[in-house]
């Protein structure tokens, strides 16, 4: 296979609070192939939006600081390059789709001015080839009427016409890479359904790699090709989707399957994974998870699970696979 | 817990025709100009130890359908029967008697509870309120009520602040529960909380009508969630409901266009089961301007002439199956049949 178009490796990210020191991302791994999509899950303070937004260096510092690791993107080390290049790589090649569209578009501007500026500045176009390019993406994300739409405000249009402009204008500049941190869980889910497809159908077309993060589970199963599961600022478990529902190895990943209320069959009661998520600034010991693991053992609670290649392309952190 | 329950007895809650407008005011001296249609005569009714799912996109009413239920809002017209009297009339006195029967849980347990009461205060308030305990007895209550939901007893010394948000909503249950309700509002109890946590919450709240026999109205957007609590379920759409079903049946065989979408557009959490999410176009319009005759079809695949003109009437198509559509779909859903 080619180079892999973002390789992170062992990235650390912490945040210092009068609290204490936030661990939030610990040796953190994680490789993304051209034209693919991986998803990231998890549940909330995970650690999820800190790996993506460390990608871009969007962590505010201080209180954030990057400890350590690297990011390479076609070969060059994000966390290394000057701030001049990391203008260019933002937008050009990596662009990001943040959860709430309406906080990330400015209210008082008109959606073609903000369109238009992200293209201008990126592609050596004036401002009428400009408004061409971005009447051709708001027809790709089927917006009707995309003339209208260049000259409205955002407070005009619902909650899934902003998330259409935000693709839209991500993917103006043909990014290589999108992140997308929780697109559509503000949406209502009739709404999600035409959002992730226009989503799927148009990465898929122009060959964008994605890295899709929610925190929902169905949503990764219908748009994923493979998956990574975070927990508690560690990757747990990797594996091509079909893998991962039809044969999760890691106990959490396990309990989240469990977990969900399921609209195809009968489950009473849920399985419950006890206690909840462990904060950040003393993560338990060994493995993190084994304070609510209900298959741990004698090594869990003080050894580190390394992060093994159990079957080809699953990977999993836990002691109960391979011998350690 | 399959089927629904025949109604032996009168049932719980019985809601008629309610409606609710909410006037907007504006122009220059702040007139009423229009009304947002919250809830356009809404009926339903629940029966001793049943969960009816209301399930609905934001914006469709089924909080206020809650509210209304509760006497947190005033009905401008409708009728609500409480054990077969009628309740919605009731005011001071006569009222607060009722209402220790009637509790809520809220969608969000972090602004729900006061940050600056002890536990202690907050689950203890309802005895107190309703004059049913006092001193020493608020405190054996609180103590009963609070291992009930799954918490320490000396949870009651700390503040709000001090618990996760699953444990928050434990709180929250307590406090519904310590009255002695016969009927509960769960107005998205879950949907602030991840998935962990949501199951163990979602097991509480069967196992204590199981153990008590409550009457529940659980309101949800999630259909999985709804699926899992309820006995029978309602879909509602622009303030009406469109289809009432038993939970199997509305599964199995959904007849209005709208409960179909949104049974397909549910992401699965199965990479076998991918097929496209998207069923319907457009937006739900605003409450402000309804459509015209049945307020879904813009949006509906099978609109037809009749569609935009005439306003469905609810029929029972089934035994306890009502729908509002004019053309209710007579083929299964594919998907059930796997």
């Amino acid at each position: 296979m080619d180079e892999p178009l973002l390789q992170m490796k062992n990235l650390s990210v912490r945040f210092f609070t009068y609290q204490g020191v936030v661990r939030a991302l610990e040796n953190v791994d994680l490789t993304i192939q051209r034209g693919e999509i991986m998803g990231l899950v998890g549940e909330t303070g995970c650690g999820k939006s800190v790996l993506a937004r460390s990608i871009l260096r969007l962590i505010a510092d201080p209180p954030g600081k990057i400890m350590g690791g690297e990011v390479f993107f076609k070969g060059e080390d994000i966390l290394k390059v000057s701030r001049k290049r990391l203008r260019e790589i933002r937008g050009n090649d990596i662009s990001m789709i943040f959860q709430e569209p309406m906080s990330s578009l400015n209210p008082v501007f008109t959606v073609g001015n903000q369109m238009q500026e992200v293209v201008i500045l990126h592609q050596k176009v004036n401002s009428l080839q400009a408004k061409d390019i971005c009447i051709q993406m708001l027809q790709q994300v089927k917006m009707p009427d995309p003339e209208q739409i260049l000259s409205k405000y955002p407070h005009e249009l619902s909650g899934g016409m902003r998330q259409r402009v935000m693709i839209a204008m991500e993917l103006s500049c043909r990014p290589d890479l999108l992140i997308a941190d929780e697109p559509t869980t503000a949406l209502d889910v009739t709404v999600q359904g035409q959002v992730l497809t226009i989503l799927d159908d148009l990465v898929r077309r122009l060959g964008v790699s994605v890295l899709f993060i929610s925190h929902d589970l169905g949503v990764i199963a219908q748009l994923c090709d493979r998956v990574s599961v975070m927990y508690a600022g560690k990757i747990v478990e990797r594996a091509p989707v079909w893998d991962l529902f039809a044969a999760p190895k890691h106990p959490y990943t396990h309990g989240l399957l469990q977990a969900i209320p399921s609209v195809d069959e009968e489950r009473d009661p849920l399985l419950v994974i006890a206690g909840t998520v462990p904060g950040l600034i003393q993560p338990p010991e060994g493995c993190r998870f084994h304070p609510r693991c209900y298959r741990r053992f004698e090594p869990c609670d003080h050894v580190v699970p390394h992060f093994r290649e159990d079957k080809k392309n699953h990977f999993v952190a836990c002691h109960l696979y391979g011998d350690e | 817990m399959e089927t629904s329950r025949e109604p032996m007895t009168t049932p719980v809650i019985q809601a008629i025709d309610l409606v609710k407008y909410f006037p907007i005011y504006g122009g220059f001296i702040g007139r009423k100009v229009e009304y947002l249609k919250a809830v356009d005569s809404v009926s339903l009714t629940i029966h001793q130890g049943e969960t009816l799912g209301l399930v609905g996109e934001s914006g469709c009413g089924k909080t206020t359908v809650g509210y209304l239920i509760l006497h947190l809002l005033k009905l401008d017209r409708g009728n609500i029967l409480f054990k077969g009297v009628d309740v919605s009339t009731l005011r001071g006195h006569e009222l607060q008697k009722i209402r220790k029967n009637l509790q809520v849980v809220f969608q969000d347990p972090q602004s729900s509870l006061d940050p600056r009461m002890l536990i202690k205060k907050t689950v203890g308030y309802p005895l107190e309120v309703n004059g049913i305990a006092k001193g020493a007895e608020v405190v054996t209550r609180v103590k009963t009520i609070l291992s009930e939901v799954g918490l320490d007893e000396d949870h009651m010394y700390r503040y709000p602040h001090e618990f996760s948000g699953g444990q928050r909503q434990r709180i929250g249950i307590a406090r519904a529960l310590i009255t002695g309700p016969e009927f509960i509002v769960f107005d998205e109890p879950t949907s602030a909380l991840d998935v962990s946590v949501q199951a163990q919450i979602l097991n509480l709240i069967t196992e204590l009508q199981r153990r008590h026999g409550y009457s529940y109205l659980f309101i949800s957007h999630d259909l999985s969630v709804i699926k899992h609590v309820s006995h029978r379920i309602a879909v509602m759409y622009l303030g009406k409901i469109v289809e009432t079903a038993p939970k199997a049946t509305l599964f199995k065989h959904p007849l209005h266009p709208y409960t179909r979408a949104l049974l397909t557009s549910v992401p699965k959490p199965d990479p076998g089961k991918r097929h496209s999410l998207e069923v319907l176009s457009g937006d739900v319009p605003s409450p402000v301007n309804v459509p015209s005759g049945c307020r879904f079809h813009p949006r509906c695949p099978e609109m037809t002439e009749v569609c935009r003109q005439d306003e469905p009437v609810t029929v029972e198509v089934e035994t306890a199956h009502w729908v509002a559509c004019h053309h209710p779909s007579t083929k299964n859903l594919e998907r059930s049949n796997q």
